[in-house]
């Protein structure tokens, strides 16, 4: 079921005040899996509720939500066909987990209702899908954060929803877990093919399980693309900023070189203040400064956990630390050591023009001039 | 604590807040005893001349018969009565935000504050036949003041806040969520109540109605002015118990009172046994 949103805006507060959504325009297909990502606040999970229906979106300007050609605007959440998924679970402590996941089914009009022999034969090929049939009988009391996440996802299955909104579905577990479960729903996705939209803040994990994510902040869409389109050309500013570490060079061109205190940069930009953006895989280390590059900094702190050393550098010119990382045979050859003083070489930066709004960017690859 | 070990003395690498626990221990028994256990002995040992048809007597006398049957059909009309609009005001101070909430929220304590022979007073003066209320019943045909409906009038006064005030914290640490979640599986509002709601409060609503129950069956200060003291019509069991006192009966007021005593006790006690197990099963455990 594919869902189309239109001139969707939220208000809240006396007279409509502190603005939550502004107008906005979103198109879901059937089939996708759609992560809403944004730091807190910026009104992601405001829009899954309103296209839940447990938030009503402004009357002015009069908005409309879609589910396939269904027009669900005015209807109440608990006819939209929907499966919902709440951070904390919200499973009725009072009920096992067999009586969860009945639920929906139990409550429907008894015309409709299937027989109690089939209901019973649904539940348990749900909680055989979420792995926790051994666990029927049990209380949610009784169950891990993980197990109880997974019989929230079954009973929100129960009803063959056309549509699943899950809201910060793994924020509340821990890191392995939420691994687990991240792979496990992906796999549910693609097994039962229905469409997905859940809500998150950790961009790592928007990028791991969606095909494609919608960027908020201020409630508004920066950018909707696929994972690998957004990292690699990102719409502004405040996406390239969200989607990974950033470290900032900012200072005043002039001649065609940058200069920041005591450190010198250059580049092929007009005269005026920049500030230029790298991430840390395009900042390498030596221990001279080149003709085109003399940033010196110096090592505050080293991570070799992993594929690439992660390694924190600071200078009299930094404003906040920079983060670079480097190959384990560059580590090695540099000999890095915390208190070393060596010199940053950008091998690629990135520029946004106006800062927020504009989508004009400069890329500009150095790799050429500084390469060994 | 595990009543399977019990040491008089806390090992000396944990220790607590409060000294010893032999000593806390030994103080709070002597507090119970001299607080709750000596009067209740006096009580008791008032009965110890009575022989048993005598104590049968005294207690199935037909005019204090009636007077249970008073007391009890009033003070269950009050409970339910307290039930229903109790959860109602717990669940506006906890669900709703309005203006004069914390007001609403004080008020509730009021009962509890006020003598209750003051609150006797004024519901007797209000619902007389000159007074606001009884001028304005009177049409009606409803007569509130020295009937029945008095007495449970008074006992729903005196017991209301036991109600709000159980159900009040349980349904603030129910999450709004629960609602939202039975209504995504297409629960309607009434079907959601009764299946997601009710279940959670079910315990504390018991209780509060219980205690409430309990309070109204002892209840006499607020019941005695409004109530009118009819025999076999509007004498409630305390009453009857001050009667006998007033006639210098001691053993005869001991008498009445352990049958209110007793009752009490009984479903208190029965309360709590049922509601431990229901929380066992909400907060884990082996239910």
């Amino acid at each position: 079921m594919s869902i189309h949103l239109e001139n969707i805006a939220k208000h809240y507060g006396r007279g409509g005040r502190h603005q939550a959504l502004a107008p906005l325009d979103l198109d879901i297909h059937q089939g996708e899996l759609i992560g809403l990502l944004g730091p807190s606040g910026s009104g992601k999970t405001t829009l899954l509720r309103i296209i839940a229906g447990l938030e009503a979106p402004d009357r002015q300007p009069a908005g409309r939500i879609l589910f396939g050609e269904r027009d669900v605007t005015q209807l109440h959440v608990r006819d939209r066909r929907i499966g919902f998924v709440f951070q904390h679970y919200a499973l009725f402590r009072h009920m096992t987990v067999y009586d969860n996941v009945a639920f929906g089914l139990t409550v429907m009009p008894r015309r409709q209702r299937p027989s109690s022999g089939e209901i019973r034969a649904r539940v348990h090929r749900l909680l055989e899908m979420v792995q926790l049939e051994q666990l029927a009988g049990r209380y949610p009391a009784q169950l891990s954060g993980g197990q109880q996440q997974r019989v929230s996802l079954a009973r929100s299955l129960a009803l063959r929803p056309d549509v699943l909104l899950l809201d910060e579905p793994f924020g509340a577990l821990d890191a392995k877990v939420r691994q687990e479960l991240r792979r496990w729903l992906r796999h549910l996705h693609d097994e039962l093919n229905f469409t997905s939209v859940f809500v998150t803040h950790d961009q790592e994990e928007a990028l791991e399980l969606s095909d494609r994510v919608v960027v908020m902040s201020d409630g508004r869409i920066e950018q909707i693309d696929t994972p690998e389109a957004l990292y690699r050309a990102p719409a502004n500013r405040f996406v390239f900023e969200f989607l990974g570490d950033v470290n900032h060079l900012e200072g005043e061109v002039r001649g065609g070189v940058l200069t920041c205190g005591d450190a010198r940069f250059e580049v092929d930009l007009p005269d005026g203040p920049e500030d230029l953006l790298l991430r840390p895989h395009e900042v390498a280390l030596d221990t001279a400064p080149r003709e085109s590059a003399h940033l010196p900094v110096t090592v505050t702190a080293i991570s070799p956990v992993g594929a690439e050393v992660r390694v924190e550098l600071a200078a009299d010119w930094l404003p906040g630390p920079w983060l670079a990382t480097v190959r384990h045979a560059d580590f090695e050859r540099l000999a890095l050591a915390r208190g070393q003083r060596l010199f940053a070489l950008p091998r690629h930066w990135h520029r946004f023009k106006d800062q927020a709004k504009s989508t004009a960017t400069t890329t500009r690859d150095t790799t050429a001039s500084l390469a060994t | 604590m595990k009543a399977a070990a019990f040491p008089l003395s806390m090992p000396r690498a944990r220790q607590r807040v409060l000294p010893g626990f032999g000593l806390s221990l030994g103080i709070s028994l002597t507090f119970v005893s001299l607080v709750l256990l000596l009067p209740l002995t006096g009580l008791v040992g008032q009965l110890a001349g009575l022989s048993l048809a005598e104590y049968w007597a005294i207690i199935s006398e037909g005019r204090v018969v009636a007077s249970y049957l008073t007391t009890l059909g009033a003070a269950a009309v009050a409970a339910v009565i307290n039930a229903v609009f109790g959860l109602l005001l717990a669940w506006v101070l906890v669900r709703y935000d309005f203006p004069g909430k914390r007001l609403l929220d004080a008020l509730m304590d009021l009962p509890f504050a006020l003598p209750t022979a003051v609150a006797g007073i004024t519901l007797a003066t209000l619902y007389s036949s000159s007074g606001w209320m009884g001028k304005a019943l009177a049409p009606l045909g409803l007569e509130v003041a020295y009937t029945w409906v008095g007495i449970a009038l008074a006992m729903a006064f005196t017991s209301i806040p036991f109600v709000v005030r159980t159900v009040q914290p349980i349904l603030e640490d129910l999450p709004g969520e629960i609602d939202e979640a039975a209504m995504a599986l297409g629960a309607r509002d009434g079907v959601a109540f009764r299946r997601v709601i009710l279940p959670h409060l079910w315990p504390a609503l018991v209780t509060g109605t219980g205690l409430a129950f309990v309070r109204s069956l002892g209840e006499f200060g607020a019941v005695i002015f409004i109530a009118g003291n009819m025999p076999y019509e509007t004498e409630i069991t305390s009453l009857m118990i001050f009667v006998k006192l007033q006639e210098y009966d001691y053993v005869g007021a001991s008498a009445i009172a352990s049958v209110v005593l007793a009752t009490s006790l009984i479903l208190l006690l029965a309360i709590n046994l049922w509601q431990g197990r229901f929380i066992r099963r909400l907060h884990g455990g082996s239910a």
